[in-house]
């Protein structure tokens, strides 16, 4: 028997992940065009092997396909991978780091809604840890041609130095190993770098920005977690910077490179793994920018975020617990 | 008067679909053929009968005495005979049935003499109880006995009206502020006065219009401290609480009352239902029905009380494709199990639905902890924590994230995007609480029941020893006294030790009787000595001779 409410809203699953596909594609028309268009490859690779994977597991579970792949879930899944890994990974890397997530990250844990970790970000690291010299190249924005990228992808011969480059971040945390170099120094060598920060990337920050923007008026996420990540983010640098200018990239460099905006917007804010109420929501997210700045600057990894979000994931219980919201009514109740 | 409007956070904002019933005045019912009156008719209360079949009764006699604190009066709704009184399934998701009088209508509709009740020359309570006699009951649904909230009104400072009728499709209470507003007033009026209060507040969701307007002409001939307060369209803003919380900022917790808070609140039925009772000395034997949903004349209706469904539905005419009727608004109503179950004084609306209006929600997905159920919710509570805890069936934590604050408003279940029927598993988990603490109690009482009873034999154990030692002791003073007791006694004793002496050898004779005799096989000799040793013993024992092998 259906039993009260009667009516709906015309919500669904399906929507909420619809949205924030139509939300990263602001990102993938810049990435395509200012960075490498074999990223467009990259994206259908992964939703290919998320779909496949998410089918064959469910297979195995003896659960009904229909509703799973219906939901879009794994394609979420999939097309964040594709933006965080190189987009000149091979095509078996990608393949691969999109099982880890969907198979034993979401699937081993009992499926969509019961995963304590960030599917994407347990696959990044686990690639980043498992294959550090194939994760850790990416091309130089508009350095290569179509053909060669694909090449890449699809194999064939990498003459590593020759075609790829560090990151922005990276390209700074090594040269500041020099003696005598400041950001300023390395940044002006040109190169990587364009106004603020790596070149191309910098126009990503704004595009991820953007469809997160979207996402927020559409009521998909909560204004918390991009203000309190985005705001630690830039208050730790902030400080460092203020500091030390020489030694430590400015606010916007930390803003405009690496995970920072895609983080902000479709990392931090999955709702599965992340803290729920809002209090919880702004410490989790908080934590994560102060961790990843950690990591970043002081860490040996360059990026930071997923490293970050991992750890944060495992406090969720903790946070959630002890920030519930005082409910309607106990106004002298003491906040647990 | 008022300054501003607080808000409450959470709420949903569905189709109102209020257009369709809100158009056409009040209509009257052509009369029932027969009438069903529940003795229940007040919360947890059943009214004790007064009449018996055959009898004929009058338009608002009393038939139901109410019993106990929370009971109210309950009365013929129109002039006939009453042919029955036996159970009939009530308006309840259960479906469960009630003790009911049924009249058969003599179509008269001749009313009792009623009269006015004066109220300056009448102390509080005899105002009350003339309430309870009347038998006015909180009509926005809950049915609460309208004395006993009056009656609690100490230092009350606000009195609410709620007109904000926010459930999707119910119009009954917007038609009637619109063309009884005076009536309403009038009845707020007295509410005032019984309970003290300084100012009226009446609440109405800014989605009727007419209605504010019809009750601010009303108001504005009644001076100071009554004000007509639009607020705005937010589901549950019809909630008690909600309504309160929005028109004075006071928020009350779960399992506190208005009067706690120096506020308290009447819907605009109750206020009309006073009016009526204090004015004219009519009891409550109608309201106004909203009919609606998939039906060709929807429309608000005058029901006479125990008018049953099935006959109303005939005035709006549900077409062809209805497949069931919702008692109550679509966010909170129930699906009537029965279409003979009566009107009562809580019914405000009755929704015939279709699937192409109610379309059964989509299979249940995954929870992904969005958080829309907690940004809906008006009790501001976490209704995935909620749903999770009453699933796993771990009800201290449920309770501990203040499951019972949930006032069921299906806010949560409206925008869940995996379409949970997140209320279901809160109304589950609730009875689950329930059944254990009634189990608990009733354990208690048998461990109760099982303690006592030991202690009452251990005590009447003592009591018959001491009896026994004191009669002993009384039969020994008495000998003492005669001095010839060991004598007797002994002689007493005698006749007994024989007897128990002789059943004790009869025992073990018996014994060696059956046991397993080595007679056969034995030489000549021995048998003779043997059938020797017996023929000795017959003579000694005649009485075992019958009965040996």
């Amino acid at each position: 028997m259906i039993n009260s409410p009667y009516i709906r809203k015309p919500a669904s699953v399906q929507g909420v992940m619809l949205a924030v596909l139509t939300a990263l594609i602001p990102a993938i028309i810049v990435y395509a065009s200012q960075i490498a268009a074999v990223v467009l490859v990259n994206l259908a690779i992964a939703t290919i092997a998320a779909l496949a994977g998410e089918a064959l597991v469910l297979k195995l579970r003896g659960r009904p396909l229909a509703p799973a792949l219906s939901d879009l879930s794994a394609v979420v899944t999939a097309w964040l991978l594709a933006l965080c890994f190189p987009p000149i990974l091979p095509w078996w890397a990608t393949v691969l780091g999109v099982l880890i997530a969907i198979v034993v990250v979401k699937h081993l844990y009992g499926g969509l809604g019961q995963n304590p970790f960030n599917p994407a970000m347990v696959a990044y690291c686990a690639m980043i840890v498992a294959f550090p010299s194939l994760m850790s190249q990416w091309p130089g924005a508009g350095q290569l041609d179509f053909a060669t990228q694909l090449g890449l992808v699809f194999g064939g011969a990498r003459e590593i130095d020759a075609i790829a480059s560090a990151t922005a971040l990276d390209t700074i945390k090594t040269g500041l190993r020099t003696a005598g170099a400041t950001v300023q120094s390395i940044m002006s060598q040109g190169g990587n770098f364009g106004l603020v920060s790596g070149r191309g990337w910098e126009w990503l920050a704004p595009a991820y920005a953007l469809g997160g923007l979207y996402l927020l008026a559409r009521g998909i996420i909560t204004w918390h977690m991009p203000a309190a990540f985005l705001g630690a983010l830039a208050a730790i640098s902030a400080v460092f910077w203020l500091a030390d200018p020489a030694h430590y990239a400015s606010p916007l460099f930390h803003l405009a490179s690496g995970g920072a905006m895609l983080g902000a917007f479709f990392i931090v804010t999955d709702p599965v793994s992340g803290a729920t109420t809002p209090r919880g929501k702004l410490i989790f997210a908080a934590s994560v920018a102060l961790l990843a700045y950690i990591i970043r600057v002081f860490g040996s990894f360059p990026e930071g975020v997923a490293f970050a979000v991992l750890l944060l994931n495992i406090c969720v219980p903790l946070i959630d617990m002890n920030t519930q919201p005082r409910v309607f009514g106990h106004k002298g109740d003491k906040a647990r | 008067m008022i300054t501003r409007l607080f808000g409450f956070k959470g709420g949903v904002k569905p189709e109102s679909h209020k257009n369709e019933s809100s158009g056409t005045p009040i209509q009257k019912v052509p009369m029932p053929t027969r009438l069903v009156i529940p003795l229940r008719q007040s919360i947890r209360s059943t009214a004790r009968c007064l009449v018996e079949p055959g009898q004929k009764v009058l338009k608002g006699e009393h038939i139901g005495e109410g019993e106990g604190g929370l009971g109210t009066s309950v009365h013929a709704s129109t002039s006939g005979t009453v042919v029955e009184i036996a159970p009939y399934p009530m308006a309840h998701a259960s479906g469960l049935e009630t003790l009911s009088v049924v009249i058969e209508p003599d179509g008269e509709d001749r009313w009792i003499d009623h009269t006015p009740l004066d109220l300056r020359t009448v102390s509080r309570e005899e105002a009350l109880a003339w309430l309870r006699g009347c038998g006015i009951v909180g009509m926005g649904g809950a049915g609460f006995p309208t004395h006993v909230k009056l009656g609690g009104g100490r230092g009350i400072d606000t009195l609410v009206i709620n007109g904000a009728e926010c459930e999707p499709w119910i119009t009954c209470d917007d038609r009637l502020m619109r063309e009884r507003a005076p009536e309403v007033l009038s009845g707020a009026m007295i509410l005032r006065e019984l309970i003290g209060a300084k100012q009226v507040l009446l609440g109405i969701e800014d989605n009727k219009p007419e209605a504010i307007a019809a009750m601010q002409v009303a108001a504005s001939g009644l001076g100071d401290g009554i004000a007509v307060v639009p607020v705005p369209t937010l589901y549950p803003a019809g909630g008690e609480k909600q309504l309160i919380r929005v028109l004075t900022g006071v928020e009350i917790p779960q399992g506190k009352l208005g009067t706690d808070f120096g506020v308290q609140c009447f819907n605009v039925g109750t206020a009309q239902a006073v009016h009526r009772a204090i004015r004219f000395g009519e009891p409550l034997v109608s309201r106004v029905v909203t009919l609606t949903g998939n039906v060709t004349r929807p429309g608000n209706y005058e029901v006479l009380l125990g008018t049953q469904v099935e006959e109303l539905l005939e005035l709006a005419g549900p077409k062809a494709d209805t497949d069931r009727y919702i008692m109550g608004g679509p966010m909170m109503g129930t699906e009537l199990q029965s279409l003979s179950v009566p009107v009562i004084k809580g019914t405000n609306c009755v929704i015939a639905a279709s699937p192409a209006l109610f379309p059964p929600p989509p299979p249940e997905l995954p929870c992904i902890r969005c958080g829309a159920c907690a940004r809906a919710c008006p009790a501001e509570l976490q209704p995935f924590e909620l749903y999770w805890f009453s699933r796993a069936k771990n009800f201290g934590k449920a309770q501990e994230y203040h499951l019972f604050d949930c006032i069921e408003c299906g806010s949560c279940a409206f925008v869940c995007p995996s379409r949970i029927p997140l209320v279901d598993y809160y109304r589950f988990a609730k009875g689950e609480i329930w059944a254990r603490e009634r189990e608990l109690r009733a354990s208690d009482q048998a461990r109760e029941r099982f303690e006592f009873r030991n202690f009452r034999q251990e005590r009447e154990k003592e009591e018959k020893a001491a009896k026994l030692a004191a009669k002993a002791a009384e039969t020994r003073a008495k000998l003492a006294e005669s001095g010839e007791a060991p004598a007797t006694t002994a002689a007493a004793e005698d006749p007994k030790k024989a007897l128990i002496a002789a059943a004790l050898a009869r025992a073990k004779q018996q014994q060696t009787a059956v046991a397993p005799r080595n007679t056969d096989d034995l030489s000549a000799d021995v048998q003779a000595e043997i059938a020797d040793i017996d023929d000795r013993r017959e003579k000694l024992n005649p009485q075992d001779a019958d009965k040996a092998p």
